[in-house]
């Protein structure tokens, strides 16, 4: 298993790989994908059973990202876990590759074709009902990100979830309260949003989402309560790593150029020298 | 002929059929067990029976998540809402991502008459054509329903199957001449040929017969399969008749007989044609039979658009 402080170093190299692939394929999602890596980090080097010797297995883990987005947080992490080779991770985007611009299961270790936003919550309430018909102790993670809570879809599957009473479902939210547009609160009010997931049958717990111990000790502990499906809220910065593109809706989709890159990557070395 | 059973019925009763035989066979209703005649395979299969309430986005998500794990699931609604409230779900989550969901739209074409347009699925065939992935199926009569359902378990890949809600008479055949993608001969005929779908098969099957009483030979196609489409079939009778008329319960534009007009112009054949369907406009208010009088998709009606090309 992996220590704290490794975690803490795979933090870093994600973050510096999630730049490099977007800067080289010149199209990404920087600010969610830095808010989300250090859930994905807990989620794949801590959590989550299952591997790239296990992903046919019936009684893996599932991830399902909901936030299809934030792919290259994902990507990077797979390919670390060993899923692909790290090589492929330059083919991001180009002609013909399989490594699209949102999850696909053309790449090993995906198990949903997500992108198009409010599906992951529902996926997921099918997968875990499954489970629970036949008795595996599996658990269905799915990151939900706050802007697509908007989408009617994700609270029509809170309700199932709800319903069914589905503790092995984790929904985690990549709170970084930013969305193209801007506020998350200033385009449609979401909070309170603990509350409104307790009202729909969840038990609720909260962290800061670029914590490695918050995140460990939290999910560590799932489910929250026994018959109700978990929710974190996970309070994350978009942008988080970079001084100058955290909680900056400029970065949502914008690629660094050449000096902003090398500027990003003295920020993340001067991270890495500290730990 | 003999009535038979509407084919959400023969539908329902295939599904229970299969539900005996095998544990992983699941129903996901949106507060349709009623309507889609599965209330007894609610009573028999207790646990196998998933209901999301009325939310058709969660039940075709939901049904796609349970597929993912190997399940043979059938996500039930009627087709008006499945496959427009739920496009995306059958786009992404089945037909994208691979989850091989039986999707089933029942009451669908104008099956709920005069509850008007919201109620009527006349769409379905054109948005589901041009989506990667999906097999799409309107049985004709109880015989297609039940066999359309049993091919459909035992595919691994996505299928839509339309059922409508009126007792449906039985057309000539039997089981084994049924297959997936494959058009089925009801009747044969030298002069014009009805390529029919669905409900509206049994309509050109009667007028079939009235125009053999004028000394017209008319055949009667029954393209159960829209998608994939069985093009040889269609271009070899092409080739020998002098008129071809489609008929569909759907909207003229992007279903069956677009679909036959495209293919006929790319092989050069051009027989008298005629796509007869629902036109483009506020459909009138009336029951289904009326509906289909109005716009000619009836045995009278079919006769005359017959007897016009002919000359």
């Amino acid at each position: 298993m992996f220590s704290d402080r490794q975690l803490l170093l795979k933090s870093v190299e994600y973050r510096r790989q999630i730049l490099s692939i977007i800067k080289a394929s010149r199209a990404g999602h920087t600010g969610g994908s830095l808010s989300c890596v250090d859930i994905l980090n807990v989620l794949y080097n801590r959590i989550l059973r299952l591997s790239p010797e296990t992903f046919h297995n019936p009684n893996r883990d599932r991830y399902i990202q909901s936030k299809g987005h934030s792919v290259e947080a994902l990507y990077v992490v797979l390919a670390d876990c060993g899923f692909f080779p790290v090589s492929e991770l330059s083919t991001l985007n180009r002609f013909g590759s399989h490594l699209i611009g949102h999850p696909t299961r053309k790449v090993n270790g995906i198990e949903q074709n997500t992108g198009a936003l409010g599906h992951g919550l529902s996926l997921s309430v099918g997968t875990a009902i499954a489970g629970k018909i036949d008795g595996r102790d599996y658990r269905v993670f799915t990151l939900l990100g706050d802007g697509e809570l908007a989408e009617g879809s994700n609270w029509e599957a809170a309700m199932t979830a709800g319903h069914y009473q589905l503790d092995n479902l984790i929904a985690i939210i990549d709170r970084n309260r930013l969305q193209i547009t801007g506020s998350t609160e200033d385009v449609n009010q979401l909070e309170p949003l603990d509350n409104k997931f307790r009202a729909f049958g969840f038990a609720v717990r909260e962290c800061d989402g670029n914590s490695v111990p918050e995140l460990v000790e939290l999910l560590e502990q799932v489910p929250f309560e026994a018959e109700r499906p978990s929710l974190l809220l996970a309070n994350t910065k978009k942008g988080k790593g970079i001084s100058f593109m955290e909680n900056s809706v400029n970065w949502h989709h914008r690629v660094p150029n050449k000096e902003e890159f090398d500027r990003a990557m003295d920020e993340l070395n001067a991270v890495a020298a500290a730990l | 002929m003999d009535l038979g059973k509407p084919n959400l019925e023969a539908f329902a009763n295939a599904v229970r059929e299969l539900a005996r035989q095998d544990p992983s066979v699941l129903v996901v209703t949106s507060d349709s067990r009623g309507s889609g005649k599965l209330s007894p395979f609610g009573k028999e299969f207790p646990k196998q029976i998933i209901e999301v309430g009325i939310a058709e986005q969660n039940l075709v998500g939901v049904a796609a998540g349970l597929a993912s794990t190997g399940k043979t699931v059938f996500a039930v609604s009627p087709a008006c809402f499945l496959t427009a409230r739920a496009l995306e779900q059958i786009k992404n989550d089945v037909c994208y991502s691979d989850n091989p969901v039986k999707v089933v739209g029942i009451s669908a074409g104008v099956s709920y008459g005069a509850l008007g347009s919201t109620h009527h699925s006349l769409h379905d065939y054109a948005v589901l054509r041009a989506i990667n992935n999906i097999t799409v199926v309107a049985p004709a009569d109880n015989l297609e329903a039940t066999q359309a359902v049993l091919a459909a378990a035992k595919l691994r890949s996505p299928v839509y199957l339309r059922f409508g809600k009126k007792a449906m008479p039985h057309l000539p055949g039997n089981p084994a001449d049924f297959e997936l993608g494959k058009a089925r001969w009801i009747r044969q005929g030298t002069d014009l040929v009805f390529v029919a779908c669905g409900e509206t098969v049994v309509e050109a099957f009667q007028a079939a017969e009235l125009l053999a009483q004028d000394n017209f030979s008319a055949g009667v196609l029954s393209v159960h399969t829209i998608k994939p489409f069985d093009t040889q079939t269609i271009l070899d009778v092409a080739g020998s008749v002098r008129a071809m008329i489609t008929v569909e319960e759907h909207s003229v534009h992007g279903g069956l007989g677009e679909a036959c007009a495209a293919l006929l112009l790319e092989h050069g054949l051009a027989p008298k044609f005629k796509c007869v369907g629902i036109p483009d406009e506020y459909t009138v208010t009336g029951s289904q039979t009326e509906i289909f009088q109005y716009y000619g998709i009836s045995p009278s009606g079919l006769a005359k658009t017959a007897r016009k090309l002919l000359g």
